[in-house]
């Protein structure tokens, strides 16, 4: 009998190893074939115009120097517009996840009428497809005199994420037993007291992970920073680049080394924080 | 709060306590929350929102002042439908639609499946899978322009290269052909090659999804099928995918709203040409309004967009709703 069961056990579990061996080589391959472009680019950034266009791309490197990267830098304006993603983003950050978490907290904290409508009314609008914003808010920009500011995109940045991150927070919040509060309030703390004392705290990890995936949306955007600023000393790295690319049109090397400079603060960020950051995007989709 | 409110709670019971906390707090207490978020949501999203709809029965041009503009009726949509332009932008959505509900779907489940297995590196191979997600459309637009460069890009040098290989070999074959294959520049091909380059990015966001919705499936359900009997593919068929069912409804329609969202690749690459043979209604609603300065008609295809996006976005929030009762 135990014979009987074991035999074909054994051979399936052979089986099994050498088919998931198969699949790991298929995933390596994939992997190599995922990070070449990458690859690619690094290495056309270490090589001059010249040496590409006279030997082609699989030719061994003449020279290879950090010059594209110096000139993307310097004379092509990639720290200005660097500075101003961050001038932008920091400033956005802290304001969306500051009320977010206090309209997450009115949310789950209070009773009324409305509370779910509003919260709908967040999810909804994480959803919309933003490009159909793009004009009332352009011209928004224009009636509050914040067009070609970097208050525009602050201002905006921040209420438009406002969504995502008080869905993300109201869901984490929810998982906080009503009875802490309720022993803050027989304590005789008064509800603002609640949210920075209990509230906050114990959503730090959600916090954490929004920080992390809200930095990199938001520090490449590309469609609200092309809408609402047009002057170059204020544009961000994103539209930066784009006018880099016109104006160094067919230098890829210098164009490859201004888009990788612009990789790095997010890349940073994703290598420091990449436990928040895979939590925060999967966040959305699962609960909790 | 005064100390002498908390004192009748003591003496109350648990079910009335309830109904105590509701009543509790002062009427105003959740709008000096929620007020600041409110004011600024209202502003710079829900007032947006239907402010299009308003902007597309007229023909606004984006500087004379709105209240000069006339009044159209339907006329931007009546143009709208007659617009060749504006259903090769339908069909190229309905195309990035289609692959990306189906590739970039699959690659990452399978690679999910594998991933979720003890294998060594797992790590190492999951960021290459996962790092494209965090370069900026614009930086995956321009390095993928440069890999699409037909007489310098990756590819074609590639291509070339492995003709040339064939030429020694004794094949009649011209290495320089791979150098005119213009990837972004015939208009049969500049759709698909765009898409590339996303799907590049999309495989990794799917693989992430899945790798977290695997983790919520129970392995006792998996040994339980095992000591069953079933099979490597009847139990991913019967077991492991009906438990995914969730993960794969989100990844579906986040995979459809981030296609119709596409905007910044089509951009950055194309401009939506060679002759809007990429053209996306993002794209050519960005164009009409900034280029040609119809702002009425570029609200007009904003109202189309949303309007195509609605079932979808409801499709998620109803999800939503169920999972909140649950």
């Amino acid at each position: 009998m135990s014979q009987a069961i074991d035999l074909p056990r054994t051979v399936t579990r052979e089986q099994k190893i050498r088919r998931v061996q198969w699949a790991v080589i298929v995933v390596w391959i994939g992997a190599i074939l995922w990070l070449f472009p990458l690859a690619g680019a690094l290495v056309t950034s270490l090589r001059s115009q010249e040496d590409i266009s006279a030997n082609g791309f699989w030719s061994i490197p003449q020279t290879l120097s950090l010059n594209n990267y110096q000139e993307a830098w310097g004379q092509a304006g990639i720290s200005n517009y660097l500075g101003n993603s961050f001038i932008i983003t920091l400033p956005a950050l802290f304001g969306m996840l500051f009320l977010s978490s206090m309209s997450a907290y009115a949310l789950i904290r209070f009773r009324f009428r409305l509370s779910r409508f509003f919260y709908f009314m967040f999810l909804a609008g994480m959803l919309l497809p933003f490009q159909i914003l793009m004009l009332p808010v352009f011209r928004l920009s224009n009636q509050l005199g914040v067009y070609d500011t970097y208050w525009a995109l602050i201002l905006f940045h921040t209420a438009f994420q406002l969504g995502f991150c008080t869905f993300v927070l109201r869901n984490f919040m929810r998982t906080i037993p009503v009875s802490l509060f309720e022993s803050a309030v027989i304590d005789g703390a008064g509800e603002f007291t609640i949210y920075r004392r209990i509230g906050l705290p114990l959503v730090v990890p959600a916090l954490a992970a929004l920080a992390t995936l809200e930095f990199t949306w938001v520090f490449n955007d590309y469609l609200w920073a092309l809408v609402l600023v047009s002057r170059n000393e204020l544009k961000p790295v994103t539209t930066g680049l784009s006018t880099l690319f016109g104006q160094y049109i067919n230098n890829w090397p210098l164009i490859v080394s201004g888009s990788l400079l612009a990789t790095v603060p997010t890349l940073i960020v994703f290598f420091a924080l990449q436990r928040y950051f895979i939590g925060g995007l999967t966040m959305g989709a699962t609960k909790g | 709060m005064p100390s002498i409110f908390w004192i009748p709670y003591l003496a109350l019971s648990q079910s009335c306590l309830e109904e105590v906390k509701a009543l509790r707090h002062h009427p105003l207490a959740p709008w000096t929350f929620l007020a600041v978020p409110l004011i600024l949501y209202g502003i710079w999203v829900i007032y947006p929102t239907f402010a299009t709809f308003f902007l597309a029965f007229t023909d606004w041009d984006g500087f004379s002042s709105l209240a000069d503009a006339r009044r159209v009726g339907f006329a931007n949509f009546e143009r709208l439908f007659n617009d060749s332009t504006f259903w090769k932008a339908v069909t190229n959505n309905l195309k990035w639609i289609a692959v990306f509900i189906t590739i970039p779907t699959t690659l990452g489940l399978a690679l999910a499946l594998v991933l979720n297995t003890d294998i060594k590196f797992d790590r190492f191979l999951k960021i290459s899978y996962y790092l494209p997600m965090v370069l900026a459309f614009v930086v995956i637009g321009l390095i993928w322009s440069w890999i699409y460069h037909p007489a310098q890009g990756l590819i074609n040098s590639t291509l070339a290269g492995f003709l040339g290989l064939l030429k020694n070999l004794g094949f009649a074959v011209d290495p320089d052909s791979a150098r005119r294959i213009g990837w972004l520049a015939k208009p049969d091909l500049v759709l698909w090659s765009v898409i590339g380059a996303a799907v590049w990015r999309q495989v990794g966001y799917v693989m992430i999804l899945y790798l977290a919705g695997l983790k919520t499936v129970d392995p006792a359900l998996i040994d339980a099928a095992k000591v069953d009997g079933a099979e490597k593919w009847n139990l991913f068929r019967f077991v492991v995918f009906p438990l995914l069912a969730p993960i794969t409804t989100i990844v579906v329609v986040i995979s459809i709203i981030d296609s119709l969202r596409a905007f910044d690749l089509v951009w950055v690459m194309t401009r939506g040409g060679p002759f809007h043979s990429s053209e996306v209604l993002a794209n050519f609603m960005y164009l009409e309004a900034f280029n040609n300065y119809s702002m009425g008609y570029a609200a007009a295809i904003g109202v189309i967009l949303f309007l195509i996006s609605l079932g979808f976005i409801a499709t998620y929030m109803w999800r939503i709703v169920k999972e909140e009762e649950a």
